[in-house]
């Protein structure tokens, strides 16, 4: 476990409870027509795409500030996999989690 | 906190913006008159999956270095789950408290869309929007959107909500608890977890040309930025991927109109 500092991660916890509110609730209270515009709707279901494959990417190739390839790699690769198989949420992330952790126990 | 159902809803978003009728979801047809215990185990079927996965959230976090309160904290006031597990992720590896926040901001900000169609369908009085705003997310609108009539959306949405709320809660804090119970958590493979939980999320979403080139891109200026920009920063600089894709699609789609429609269904 690392040792994060305890007033950032408030601060950061802070700013994302309220950020993600309020969009929630902008959402249920602002006029139709202010989102309803085809280039907003398109990038709004497109910036999810984008965040989301670099934090996968990251989150698995990532120590530090370097690139590496370690166990994670083949935990993410049986995760894809049991996408492809079309398995359940939970057997997806099972998957990733049990290869992680038998490659590292094999020495990976 | 999102699985294959979030679907219907994106789906229902993205390809077709203009319709101002929502509720004609994918189960909307022929559905007409659905009986209500049909629909609370629709949602509970949603609730019940997807809230268990709060415990990988509670696991990452922990294993994070997140506190047992703020662990619990952002589940009990965060509630979305792709942005819960990109703040810990930010933090973790030494992102600055800003920097962190707005990836998971930008990641919460599609739920501003599904609030959009919500809002139309559900029809709430004024007075209950504040505290239905925060059950909007990808599985209680794709709930929602399935109904046939408001009616079965509101119940629908309802019990969708409350059961994740409570489920994603609960397991938020076994999750962390279990964590710091084992210590290390990546012995355990847990720090797959997270990756794999974004992974899940967005393959379904990989389903044109078009976000398959904006992952590929986001994913090659997120790795190949990370040893050069400050933690946290990368990810920000590669959602960019997704108006830099737009524009060129726009181009394109200037010179050939009929032919770009067509592959880009």
């Amino acid at each position: 476990m690392n040792a994060l500092n305890t007033t950032q991660v408030w601060i950061a916890i802070g700013l994302t409870v309220a950020g993600c509110y309020l969009v929630k609730l902008a959402g249920l209270l602002v006029p139709a027509q202010t989102l309803e515009r085809p280039l907003v709707q398109r990038l709004a279901a497109l910036l999810p795409v984008a965040l989301l494959a670099a934090l996968t990417a990251q989150q698995t190739f990532a120590t530090g500030t370097s690139l590496t390839v370690d166990a994670r790699a083949a935990g993410v690769a049986a995760a894809a996999l049991a996408l492809v198989l079309r398995a359940p949420f939970l057997v997806v992330v099972g998957a990733a989690v049990a290869v992680t952790a038998g490659v590292r126990a094999l020495g990976g | 906190m999102a699985e294959k159902t979030a679907h219907p809803a994106t789906r229902d978003i993205r390809e077709d913006p203009s319709a101002g009728t929502a509720g004609s979801g994918p189960a909307g047809a022929g559905a007409a008159g659905k009986p209500e215990a049909a629909v609370v185990r629709d949602a509970l079927g949603v609730g019940v999956a997807v809230g268990l996965s709060g415990f990988a959230f509670g696991v990452t976090s922990a294993g994070a270095g997140l506190t047992l309160l703020q662990t619990c904290a952002l589940s009990l006031l965060v509630f979305t789950g792709a942005s819960q597990f990109a703040l810990v992720g930010a933090l973790a590896g030494g992102g600055n408290p800003f920097t962190a926040a707005a990836g998971a901001f930008f990641l919460g900000t599609r739920n501003a869309f599904y609030g959009l169609r919500l809002s139309q369908l559900l029809a709430l009085p004024r007075p209950v929007k504040p505290f239905a705003a925060q059950w909007v997310i990808d599985e209680t609108t794709a709930v929602a959107l399935a109904q046939p009539d408001r009616r079965s959306a509101r119940l629908g949405f309802t019990v969708t909500g409350l059961t994740l709320y409570v489920l994603w809660n609960l397991t938020t804090l076994l999750g962390a608890l279990g964590a710091e119970a084992i210590g290390d958590t990546a012995a355990w493979g847990l720090d797959a977890a997270g990756p794999a939980v974004f992974l899940a999320l967005l393959a379904p979403m990989l389903r044109t040309a078009t976000e398959r080139a904006t992952a590929g891109i986001a994913v090659v200026l997120g790795l190949g930025l990370l040893p050069v920009l400050p933690a946290g920063v990368p990810v920000l600089v590669a959602a960019l991927a997704a108006p830099a894709v737009l524009w060129a699609r726009g181009r394109r789609a200037g010179k050939r109109p009929e032919q770009d429609e067509e592959t880009a269904r």
